[in-house]
């Protein structure tokens, strides 16, 4: 789960991570008074979505007076940002948060993620703050220096101060950054992250260390014991249909393509999207219908994946185990007499009973494609797509 | 000769008495594993599918001699179920559970990677080692004993390669899903390991998945050994888009790293066979053995 910049310096202020003072406006009103409310000159408003390279795609403005937090709060708050991370089609601005400015002497980067390879976390931190680190990795890795956490330790303060001193602090400034990169671990920990970026990390003028920007992922497997930050869900950041399969307990996630897919398993449902291309076509969603698919995960799989207009076949892959084929077919058919699908419908079954399943396909009245195969399948399916679009 | 289970395993269920242990308990049983116990705490000295049920895993063990463990209790409490059945002793570990918390299994590795076990999973359909042994909630029966060891970071994908391997005419010596989380216990190095000093197993067949660097390595591993029997891999999410998570929590493209295409040239790069479509596992398997 992914959560504003806000909600994120909401959790590190609890937790003694010095940060900029900010009040969150979802209007140009609220938006004034946050800026009288905070009494300085010098401020930032910055775009509130999900995505990175916000001030690039002109999310992110100073300001330096009331007339021009008007002028900027009407400019960004209902604008289509577009950046890196959202795709050319942008997401609407609902949010802006108001923060008082700060006097930056340097700007660093400070992160911790999960190193896969090493099965533990590892705390980040670079001199090149502000730019992505993905791109420091890639150009100048040496200027990563990491720190791999204890599982038992936790994050120690000598790790904390190794950092501090890699990235040539000095004085008061060493013992404000362990502090930090203490209290930034303990958070993570706490709320089960699977990922937080500091960047930039700031000194300020005046020598004190804080986070100017912050970016929380969580660990979606672990929010059973954080039914708290279940608050800072914001919906409008989510896929309207990807938001919907989630209340029917389907994975689901829309592509680009004009082949739709219903697979059971993640692994055999990208298999199917690789597949789908490979004869010719795009896939326009991956579905992974998981193990139960019966009558009404079918309708509401089906329901999905006609929710996207760019559709014009369907092909529905599943290699029955636990999942018996005969069940699916009942529910395919069942689903087709309550869903209208009027696009050509590809159907291949495998595994467990799926001779059964072949002959309730037969005598159904409704009209299928039987795939025999994997490739059969792909085939009928990407060739199905000219006479959908009829 | 098969690998990780056979007819030397014991196996005791920790969840028997739930929904899942109970219903793939009695599908292990029937498969003629030799299922020899339990554990659900607070039901010792109960029996569940004909064999005694223990509070605990060192109960069990003291009771049954059991050497091998299958997980299905909820995400919760299983990195402790995990926790509990290595310190018991047991030999080998299959966690099916889905939805670990990341930062537990961290823990989890943590603590039993200086034991004597073997952890498979989590978030895994299992092992099977046709005709012998199944642990696990694979369909057993379109399986195959023979000479082609299998391992896979997937579920349903691994059914289709073995059922594509059965078609060509290849049975499989063992066939292990090491699970779709980004922290897993056995991974594909230690099964090319396993399958490599195995004299019954003949070919390997790879499923991967975009998603971390496990492809990379094993890549790399195939090298540093100069593995001698063909393998055959297929990498999943060749049309992913990067960023998104695709059903399995590990499988993420993340800051441009974890591409399918990089995995495809790794594994190429050691020699072996990828295949770009997943409907030509089989065949291809086939062809790298009558080549061979």
């Amino acid at each position: 789960m992914k959560i504003h910049e806000y909600q994120a310096k909401e959790l590190l202020r609890k937790n003694n991570v010095s940060v900029p003072n900010g009040i969150i406006a979802f209007s140009l009103a609220e938006a004034l008074a946050a800026y009288d409310k905070l009494n300085v000159k010098t401020a930032v408003v910055k775009a509130q979505i999900h995505a990175g390279g916000r001030g690039k795609g002109g999310g992110v403005k100073l300001v330096h007076s009331r007339d021009e937090v008007e002028n900027v709060a009407k400019q960004i708050l209902g604008m289509t940002l577009v950046t890196h991370q959202t795709g050319p089609e942008g997401k609407e601005v609902q949010r802006i948060l108001i923060e008082s400015g700060v006097d930056i002497s340097r700007e660093l980067y400070a992160g911790i993620v999960l190193d896969r390879a090493e099965r533990k976390f590892v705390f980040m931190v670079s001199s090149e703050g502000g730019v992505e680190i993905e791109k420091v990795a890639a150009e100048t890795p040496e200027k990563i220096i990491k720190e791999w956490i204890d599982p038992e330790k936790g994050l120690t303060a000598d790790q904390a101060r190794n950092l501090a001193v890699a990235l040539e602090m000095t004085g008061t400034q060493i013992d404000s950054a362990v502090d930090i990169f203490l209290a930034v671990w303990t958070v993570f920990i706490q709320y089960d992250c699977t990922l937080m970026e500091i960047n930039p990390l700031v000194v300020t003028a005046d020598n004190r260390v804080m986070a100017l920007d912050a970016k929380m992922n969580f660990d979606d497997n672990g929010l059973f014991r954080h039914k708290e930050l279940l608050d800072y869900k914001d919906e409008s950041e989510e896929d309207p249909a990807e938001l919907e399969a989630s209340k029917f307990q389907l994975n689901y996630i829309k592509l680009d393509g004009n082949v739709g897919c219903m697979v059971n398993g993640a692994g055999l449902a990208m298999g199917t999207m690789d597949i789908i291309k490979l004869y010719g076509g795009e896939p326009a969603n991956f579905l992974d219908v998981g193990g139960v698919a019966n009558a009404e995960t079918v309708a509401n799989g089906f329901k999905i994946i006609l929710s996207d207009p760019n559709v014009k076949s369907i092909l529905i892959n599943i290699f029955g185990g636990i999942v018996r084929c005969d069940r699916v077919a009942q529910g395919v058919i069942d689903a087709m007499d309550t869903v209208n699908v009027s696009i050509p419908v590809v159907v291949r079954l495998e595994g467990t009973n799926a001779k059964e399943a072949a002959e309730l396909l037969e005598k159904s009245s409704l009209e299928f494609l039987v795939a025999t195969s994997l490739a059969d399948a792909a085939e009928k399916a990407v060739a199905a797509v000219t006479e959908g679009a009829q | 000769m098969s690998v990780l289970v056979g007819n030397d395993t014991r196996l005791i269920i920790q969840g028997i008495t739930g929904t899942e242990g109970s219903f793939h308990g009695s599908q292990i049983q029937e498969y003629g594993t030799n299922l020899v116990g339990g554990v659900t705490p607070g039901k010792g000295g109960q029996e569940a599918l004909g064999v005694p049920v223990f509070n605990s895993v060192t109960d069990a063990k003291t009771a049954t001699d059991c050497n091998t463990s299958v997980i299905f209790v909820p995400p919760a409490f299983a990195a402790n179920a995990i926790i509990e059945a290595a310190e018991a002793g047991m030999d080998l570990i299959i966690c099916i559970t889905e939805g670990i918390p990341a930062a537990d299994m961290v823990k989890v590795n943590h603590t039993i990677k200086n034991l004597s076990t073997r952890l498979v999973g989590p978030n895994c359909p299992g092992v099977i080692s046709p005709g012998k042994a199944k642990v696990g909630i694979m369909p057993g029966f379109i399986h195959q004993e023979g000479s082609i060891g299998v391992v896979s970071r997937s579920g349903t994908l691994t059914y289709e390669a073995v059922h594509q391997l059965v078609a060509a005419g290849l049975g499989q010596s063992t066939s292990v899903g090491i699970g779709g989380d980004p922290i897993i216990g056995t991974t594909f190095i230690d099964m090319l390991s396993l399958f490599s000093e195995d004299d019954e197993t003949e070919g390997i067949v790879l499923i991967g998945e975009i998603g971390g660097t496990a492809e990379e390595e094993a890549a790399q591993w195939v090298i540093d050994n100069n593995l001698q029997k063909p393998v055959v891999a297929f990498i999943a999410g060749q049309t992913a888009p990067p960023g998104r998570r695709m059903g399995h929590a590990g499988a993420i493209i993340a800051g441009g790293k974890g591409t399918a295409a990089e995995k495809v040239a790794a594994l190429e790069a050691a020699g072996i066979t990828v295949v770009s479509s997943p409907a030509d596992i089989g065949k291809a398997m086939a062809e790298a053995i009558n080549t061979k």
